[in-house]
């Protein structure tokens, strides 16, 4: 073979085309729009989706699905098995343990939302802040944020608990504050770190040059761009926080016994594990498919927002 | 490596004190009388009350008091309980059978976690892959405290494969199920950030790099691709821990293990607010410095962390 | 023709030590099936230096990674051979591909910065290839290897770890270890392009020494036409996964046949410049090469830089702290309707002198006078005002633009923010602003994700354009694209300022791009300015030997070219 032979090949084999030309095949595309395009194909979306649809309309109507009276309880029906009317038997109480399932979930998918709000509104703001303007506010709040991370969840709720505040007034707000109070560094924690990516970025640099204030470059630019873990974080926690309600209240230190809860309920059922562990087994097993259904959205979310399978 | 030691122990110092700050000042400095607060409805003997009077100093001044209590607590002098034990030699009694209970726990979930994790990364979207997925989202989202029950009931009561409770004798057999029930959730998280990293790993551009030296692929897993998967699973069975504690008190209750967590579950269901408050100190100080240690582990593992 | 001589190693003196022939490569992706490679052929002669050049996804890695087997998982040869010394290694075992990487065929990756691992030191790295490949690998070994790649004081570097590197040693680790073994094929995969360019020839040089050396032959992958023509016996020109030209350097240079060919030599910056200063040495002028500069406008000096410093505080721990002086009593100035160009390496200061221009940054000393006021004491409304007449565009395409804004609400950013016009009208400018940078109407609705890099960078001058502004400031806003882009990208910005009389100041470190489209050149080194000048003067007469190691740098300056192809 020859080391002088030019090669050209044939131009119709490659045909020119212009430099850099614009595809314009596909509809436009926003990054939401994009994420809500790849859940809707995942199945563990749409498994989860309507679970928690359910779960929340089971909250808001549950006398749709049982009219009997969780709160009346007869000791005659103590352990007593399941019969037309109530499926799942009766405590050892004699409470119908249907029922108490159907309207503890109420209890367990506020404190999960109303905590996840609470540690939204507290950990985004400190935690964007102190990513974007960094200094004394940044070194505070990692000091802080390390504090609380040094007092484990279910620790520290046992000693705020202890205090007389909490022990004469728990009610759903008082298990949502302490929960909020020990779980927002994490939040803050996901939220400093992304908007520190993203606020060096070019095009804030760009926004700023355009004459955006600082501080509106943050709302503007930073944080939407920001959102994405804290969005996943905050489905995942939602399911985390339902387990911490749980087993605060399994410890006699959550929800009062008064309130109806799927923890308060497995923590009474202790007592007939042996006997009839059906009781313990039903709110045990709506509390976990309750967890299961936000984990697997979590999951799911998770995925459709990873910048990574994003990039061309 | 020895000026990163010494400069994370002075970052461990202020967060210490500010956690048992935190704790103290909850308890002690509220408005109304901390001790009659601490029992709540109940009148604990008059003998009780004067010794936690002197244990706690509260007749002085708030950081004389604190100061006080944080010497109180390096020299384990912890107070005594409702029924007048001395804490501090209840908890070197009980604080074994926890370490055990911690020790096996912490082995089923980082060296099950992590092979688990390994052999469904290497295998992305394999059949063992995808069962191992779905299976970790569903011991993810059953509690602990149901687990516990559930193992209870089937493996105790009636398969009988393990004392359905612990008691008095524990020892590292009797303590598999309690440990089992209290690793599993976290194996579950440690199985799929291993995974996730692993995955990450493999596609490094260090990896193909690897191959193209033509190093055999068992040696490109061990050396490079497990390697750098560890440090994210170190970091987070780091901040685990704390979740292990907290998970101890529940697991410890229902297998009726006598250890540390028992010990805060009974105070707390008794109302000992004094109890509970030195228990909860001593293990924040275990946490503390078990997360010093674990971040001297990522240190190694990561030497880039070292030059910060 | 020769009878075939075997050496002592068994190859065949006049055998291709690489041959490829019909090679095609399939992708399974989720969208389907998509061939990166439809027809790749080349050989190369032991000894020999192949380059392919083409712009990123004409599929020329990935020719080269099916040649070491270390196509992705999704990837596979579906046609032709890969020969390597006669052996079919298309679908060789990878059992078979692990006996032959290292010692038979070594690779060198494109960025020093991802390709060693982080959590190892550097000995062990070159160690274990050693090992590997039944080589002897005591610390004598390793060291010797890391010396002859041009490492100094290779025993204690052996200890370091990656992160205390700079990239330049970062990359002669990676040549160490891809020679280490000597074997018979070299991959070099733009080894250099993540590199300043004075740093790029130096480790280009010792490369093709220690090749010549060890007699190794090397396929070199780049998309400079200029530093192929230089550094290969023979280019292969790759487009859309078909080799559409291959010959000895130099007759393809002088010579391009077919027309992509052309429209490469034509755009490659470093030849354009290269041929600007032959036809200066011809006498031919500068100004009937380029495009017309803006003639006419009056020639007054718009920004004025004097005595710029600006110091950083490096922090030692400990409470200690360090002055660093990023800038350092810079003066310069720029007339409107001209382009002035920084030029200088990384860390020389030159991005830190156009955050100062913009007003993101707070010099420590010194002056910037824009249009006759001193910008030091603009606030508020003022602040506003200047941020409308002076606009930046910046380096990386896909950071410069926010991937939540519509193209239509990113160039309509500032002019909302500036309150100009009412809806309708701001469509209406929208509409205008795009035409003017040359994209359909209908990218108003597309995500940046969308859009090829030239693209963004098109919508990133879009959107400058938008508040009319006097002065654009350029950082690095070609580096990152493909030499046709950016030479189309250029022509833009040359047009604009013709038609919109714009002053420019446009901060790169390729001179190849200076010489293109600057009217006047600084030339930073470490925080001061070395050198300033037309760029004519800068070019013909360099003053300083900093610029005139720059100006050797730049690939193809050695190349004989007739003053334009026709």
């Amino acid at each position: 073979m020859s080391n002088n032979n030019h090669f050209v090949a044939p131009v119709e084999e490659t045909p020119l085309q212009a430099t850099d030309s614009l595809k314009t095949d596909q509809a436009p595309l926003s990054l939401w729009a994009d994420a809500w395009r790849k859940l809707r194909r995942r199945p563990l979306f749409i498994v989860s989706s309507l679970m928690i649809l359910f779960l929340l309309f089971v909250a808001f109507f549950p006398g749709v699905f049982t009219s009997v009276d969780p709160g009346s309880c007869q000791l005659s029906n103590s352990e007593a098995g399941p019969r037309p009317g109530h499926p799942f038997g009766f405590t050892l109480q004699g409470c119908d343990v249907f029922a108490r399932v159907i309207h503890g979930t109420q209890a367990s998918l506020a404190v999960g939302v109303l905590s996840v709000i609470c540690v939204l509104v507290i950990g985004v703001t400190l935690g964007a802040l102190a990513g974007y303007y960094g200094g004394w506010l940044d070194a505070v709040l990692a000091r802080l944020g390390d504090i609380f991370f040094a007092l484990p969840l279910i620790l520290g709720a046992l000693v705020i608990t202890q205090l007389p505040l909490f022990r004469e007034n728990k009610s759903v707000w008082t298990v949502v504050f302490v929960i909020s109070m020990l779980a927002w560094p994490q939040m803050a924690r996901i939220t400093r770190g992304a908007v520190i990516e993203v606020r060096n970025a070019d095009f804030v640099t760009a926004a700023r040059s355009l004459g955006v204030s600082r501080f509106g470059a943050l709302v503007r630019h930073v944080l939407p761009n920001a959102l994405a873990p804290v969005i996943v974080l905050a489905t995942l926690e939602l399911g985390v926080f339902i387990v911490a309600e749980a087993t605060l209240s399994f410890l006699g230190i959550g929800l009062p016994p008064g309130v109806m809860s799927w923890g308060n309920d497995i923590s009474s059922a202790n007592a007939s594990i042996r006997t009839t562990p059906s009781i313990l087994l039903y709110p045990a097993g709506a509390l976990s498919i309750t967890v299961l259904s936000f984990i697997m959205l979590g999951d799911a979310v998770r995925d459709a927002l990873d910048p990574k399978s994003r990039q061309r | 490596m020895i000026r990163y030691i010494i400069r994370r122990l002075l970052q461990v110092i202020p967060v210490f004190l500010g956690t048992t700050l935190l704790v103290y000042y909850m308890v002690f400095a509220l408005p109304g009388d901390p001790i009659a607060a601490l029992f709540g409805e109940r009148q604990p003997p008059q003998s009780v009350i004067d010794a936690l009077r002197s244990q706690y100093n509260l007749d002085q001044p708030f950081w004389v008091q604190y100061g006080l209590f944080l010497k109180n607590l390096f020299t384990f002098n912890l107070g005594v309980d409702f029924t007048q034990q001395p804490i501090a030699a209840t908890l070197a009694r009980i604080f074994p059978v926890t370490a055990m209970l911690a020790i096996e726990a912490l082995i089923i979930q980082a060296v099950f976690g992590v092979l688990f994790g390994v052999f469904a990364g290497l295998r992305k979207g394999k059949l063992f892959d995808s069962t191992v997925l779905v299976a970790s989202l569903v011991v993810i989202a059953v509690p602990t405290f149901v687990l516990g029950f559930v193992f209870q009931l089937i493996f105790g009561v009636q398969l009988g494969w393990a004392k359905p409770t612990v008691g008095a004798n524990a020892d590292w057999g009797n303590l598999i199920l309690p440990a089992v029930v209290l690793g599993l959730v976290s194996f579950a998280y440690v199985l799929r950030l291993t995974r996730t990293s692993v995955i990450e790993n493999m596609n490094a551009d260090y990896v193909r790099t690897a191959t193209a030296k033509g190093l055999s692929r068992p040696r490109v897993v061990l050396a490079h691709i497990l390697r750098n998967s560890m440090i994210p699973v170190v970091t987070y069975l780091g901040a685990n821990l704390g979740g292990l504690m907290g998970g101890a008190i529940v697991t410890e209750g229902i297998f009726n293990v006598p250890g540390v967590g028992n010990k805060l579950f009974q105070a707390v269901q008794r109302g000992e607010g004094p109890t509970v408050v030195a228990i909860v100190s001593v293990l924040v100080l275990v946490f503390v410095v078990a997360n010093l240690l674990v971040d001297l582990l990522y240190a190694w593992l990561d030497p880039r962390i070292r030059y910060e | 023709m020769n009878t075939v001589r075997i050496d002592e190693a068994g190859t065949a003196k006049d055998r291709p030590i690489l041959e490829i022939k019909d090679l095609a490569i399939t992708f399974t992706t989720s969208a389907g099936e998509f061939k990166a490679v439809k027809n790749a052929h080349l050989s190369i002669m032991p000894g020999e230096t192949v380059a392919i050049v083409g712009e990123s996804g004409s599929g020329k890695s990935t020719t080269a990674l099916a040649a070491i087997g270390l196509l992705p998982g999704n990837g596979r040869v579906t046609g032709g051979q890969i020969l390597l010394d006669g052996e079919d290694i298309a679908h060789a075992s990878e059992k078979r591909m692990i006996e032959l990487r290292g010692s038979h065929i070594g690779m060198v990756p494109q960025d020093p910065m991802s390709n060693l691992n982080p959590v190892w030191k550097i000995g062990y790295q070159v160690r274990e290839t050693l090992k590997a490949n039944g080589r002897p690998d005591g610390p004598d070994d390793v060291a010797r290897v890391l010396a002859e790649a041009g490492l100094p004081d290779a025993h204690r570097r052996a200890r370091q770890y990656p992160h205390e590197f700079s990239g330049g040693m970062r990359q002669r680790a990676l040549i160490a270890i891809g020679l280490s073994c000597s074997p018979k094929l070299l991959i070099a995969d733009e080894p250099t392009s993540a590199l300043d360019v004075t740093v790029q020839r130096k480790i280009l040089d010792h490369l093709d020494k220690m090749t010549t050396e060890l007699g190794t032959s090397v396929l070199l992958i780049t998309h400079d036409l200029g530093l192929a023509a230089e550094r290969a016996d023979k280019v292969v020109v790759m487009y859309q996964g078909n080799v559409v030209e291959a010959g000895p350097s130099l007759e393809l240079l002088q010579n391009p046949q077919h027309p992509y060919t052309r429209r490469l030599v034509e755009s490659a910056p470093s030849l354009a410049s290269r041929r600007i200063q032959s036809a200066k040495e011809q006498g031919v002028e500068a100004e009937d090469l380029l495009a017309p500069a803006a003639e006419g406008t009056s020639r007054d000096e718009v920004l004025q830089v004097r005595n710029l410093r600006k110091i950083y505080k490096l922090r030692q721990g400990l409470g200690k702290s360090s002055d660093f002086a990023a800038v350092d009593d810079v003066s310069f100035s720029v007339r409107r309707g001209t382009t002035t160009a920084i030029v200088g390496e990384s860390g020389s200061g030159k991005s830190t002198v156009a955050k100062m221009v913009l007003q993101l940054e707070a010099p420590t000393e010194g002056q910037i006078i824009f249009d006759g006021v001193d910008t030091a004491g603009l606030k508020g409304r003022e602040l506003f005002t200047f941020r409308r007449r002076v606009q930046p565009i910046f380096q990386d395409p896909y950071g410069s633009l926010d991937p939540m804004y519509n193209i239509y609400r990113t160039i309509e950013e500032p002019l909302r923010i500036h309150k100009i016009g009412n809806a309708a009208s701001r469509e209406k400018k929208v509409r205008e602003l795009l035409e003017q940078v040359a994209l359909p109407q209908s990218t108003m609705q597309r995500y940046p994700n969308e859009l090829s890099g030239g693209q963004r960078q098109r919508v990133a001058i879009a959107r400058a354009l938008a508040l009319d502004p006097e002065v654009i400031i350029c950082d690095e806003a070609v580096s990152a694209l493909d030499v046709l882009v950016q030479a189309q990208v250029l022509n833009l910005l040359t047009e604009l300022q013709g038609r919109l009389g714009l002053t420019y100041l446009f901060i790169t470190h390729d001179l190849a791009v200076v010489r293109q489209i600057a009217d006047h050149v600084c030339v930073m080194e470490k925080g001061k300015l070395v050198e300033t000048g037309t760029t004519d003067d800068v070019f013909e007469a360099p003053q300083q030997e900093y610029t005139m190691a720059l100006l050797n740098a730049i690939p193809g300056a050695s190349l004989m070219l007739p003053p334009a192809v026709a």
